[in-house]
């Protein structure tokens, strides 16, 4: 886990519980952050960045956007990467690298993760609803979230992840496809079934023109 | 009363029940927009009928835009404070990223010499972020702003000479900062929405904790409280008290108060979905938020009382400060809500805890 603001924790939180064995990291010491992750999720485990995603099966990245300019994608080579960030100019102010009418955040957060395999998912659930709203699979109110990415061994291992810690996964074949995941888009902050996020991304898909 | 040999009481703090405001612009009867200056009397006249209605606090918090014209709630305070000699006033919150934290402490330090030692100052940064660009700073320094003007303000509160250096402002060095507060500083709050670095830089400078709980679960900041006490022990601070801000709304019954509420709740949430891009709230997810595991405080005295105190006691608060007012409720509506606040949630709330939670 990447950040510990409003987001990290929370995921840290819920993936302790569905058993993952979890580091976390923020920008600096560990030391900084132990109170934080022994709090508010206990279980888990304050790194450096650089020790906490070196052997990680899957490092999931919740830092402010204007703060993934500045990090360093080596890190991150060869690791399996979510991207649960969103560009919110509104709140957190213009950033020119995602002023891109034509690519999601989380393309161009690829582009520059280069060397890893890059899925979007956790970006469009808020932290305040990540806890409360998990439900045992097979459950009828259980809710549906996206997992979008190019590489679709990837998406299933993020989509497994989803479904162990309480969550309906909903894939979505291509990054570019999980730009319907975005801040603005039908299914962001909403709380949806499976077949309902299913059936919202078809309509939106037929409106736009998008496959 | 004493009780020999019992258990060491956790520190309480007394209970204090405040109302905030953000100053949206009302209506008049005919649903005509209210004039900005015509919005700040009014608000004026409500922290007076709060004063009088038995409320604790009151609280204006700093926006920029023509539907909220609050931006020197200091000044509207000061007339609140010149017709009053009970209530407390304070900010909800004050924007301190992006002003300057010596003119925020002068401003404060005058508003508590003018009402007697009543003013007390929450720093935030809300959920407005008009004032960025209006004041010339970049919303992708906001942490580092506050965190330093932060630091800057619990220097200020120590009192004179000031020595101060960074990056954000002018270094002061043995500087006089007027005016000297009567009796030590005043009450300093940090307001937090969810970042567990706020919780712990509220602990680091000894400022207390408002959490502000907007949506979703209240009981789900309980962690949040916890951290702020630990973190407390672990600076080697005395315990400071956790206070929750959120909005809502009174009227005699609860189908009143919803039926009030819910079109401007619906109008104001629409309006900031299409700006940041999340979901308008429907019908069943208002249910929800008003139930009792959702984050608004709308309905009857009694609906709101429970409320109240269950959440105070599942998030170990002592402080509520409820935001009432939405888009373009009107002013009597709001002025029949403090009432109804001041003069029968109030008391009903501390009867609830008192059998809650018996003070030694």
């Amino acid at each position: 886990m990447v950040g510990a603001g409003h987001v990290g924790p929370v995921i840290a939180r819920v993936a302790v519980a569905a058993g993952y064995e979890v580091t976390i990291a923020a920008a600096g010491d560990p030391k900084e952050i132990e109170l934080i992750t022994q709090v508010l999720a206990p279980g888990s485990e304050p790194r450096w960045t650089a020790d906490a995603v070196k052997d990680a099966d899957l490092v999931i990245l919740a830092i402010p956007l204007h703060r993934f300019e500045a990090f360093d994608p080596v890190l991150l080579a060869d690791r399996l990467v979510v991207d649960a960030m969103n560009y919110w100019p509104a709140v957190d102010g213009k950033r020119e690298l995602f002023e891109d009418a034509q690519h999601g955040s989380s393309e161009i957060v690829a582009g520059r993760l280069a060397q890893s395999r890059v899925v979007k998912a956790l970006n469009h659930i808020g932290y305040h609803e990540l806890e409360g709203e998990r439900r045992p699979s097979g459950s009828s109110d259980r809710r549906g979230l996206g997992v979008a990415g190019d590489d679709g061994q990837a998406v299933a291992e993020v989509a497994e992840v989803i479904e162990r810690i309480g969550y309906d996964a909903v894939r979505l074949d291509s990054l570019r496809a999980g730009r319907i995941l975005q801040p603005g888009g039908p299914v962001f902050g909403r709380t949806l079934s499976r077949a309902e996020f299913e059936r919202a991304v078809h309509t939106e898909a037929a409106a736009s023109g998008v496959r | 009363m004493t009780t020999p040999a019992a258990a060491p009481e956790p520190t309480r703090f007394p209970v204090v029940l405040g109302l905030d405001t953000f100053g949206d612009r009302t209506s008049d009867r005919n649903g005509r927009a209210l004039s900005h200056a015509q919005t700040i009397r009014n608000v004026v006249e409500e922290g007076v009928l709060a004063d009088r209605s038995g409320v604790d606090f009151f609280g204006i918090g700093e926006h920029h835009t023509s539907d909220i014209p609050m931006s020197a709630a200091d000044v509207v305070l000061a007339a609140i404070a010149a017709r009053t000699t009970r209530i407390r006033v304070g900010s909800a919150v004050t924007v301190l990223s992006s002003d300057d934290p010596v003119r925020v402490f002068q401003r404060y330090s005058t508003l508590n010499a003018l009402s007697g030692g009543r003013a007390e100052v929450v720093l935030g940064r809300g959920s407005s972020v008009d004032s960025f660009p209006l004041f010339g700073y970049n919303l992708a320094d906001y942490e580092a702003l506050f965190e330093e003007k932060t630091a800057l303000f619990a220097e200020l509160l120590k009192g004179t000479p000031v020595t101060w250096e960074g990056k954000t402002r002018a270094a002061l060095h043995d500087q006089d900062v007027v005016p000297y507060t009567e009796f030590g500083p005043f009450p300093t709050w940090i307001g937090v929405g969810g970042s567990p670095q706020s919780v712990i830089r509220a602990a680091r400078h000894g400022f207390s904790l408002m959490l502000a709980v907007i949506g979703g679960s209240p009981a789900r900041f309980a962690p949040f409280s916890q951290l702020f006490r630990q973190a407390l022990e672990r600076f080697g601070r005395p315990p400071l008290p956790v206070g929750v801000h959120a909005p809502g709304h009174l009227a005699d019954t609860d189908e009143k108060a919803e039926s009030e509420f819910w079109p401007h709740y619906l109008e104001v949430l629409r309006r900031y979905s299409r700006i940041r891009g999340f979901a308008v709230p429907t019908k069943e997810s208002f249910a929800f938020e008003i139930g009792p595991e959702g984050a608004l405080y709308v309905g009857s005295p009694e609906t709101v009382a429970q409320k109240i105190a269950a959440n105070l006691i599942a998030l170990d608060a002592s402080r509520f400060d409820l935001k009432y007012g939405m888009g373009g409720l009107g002013h009597e509506s709001l002025m029949s809500a403090i009432s109804l606040y001041g003069e029968q949630v109030i008391p009903r709330v501390r009867e609830l805890l008192r059998s809650e939670r018996p003070t030694p």
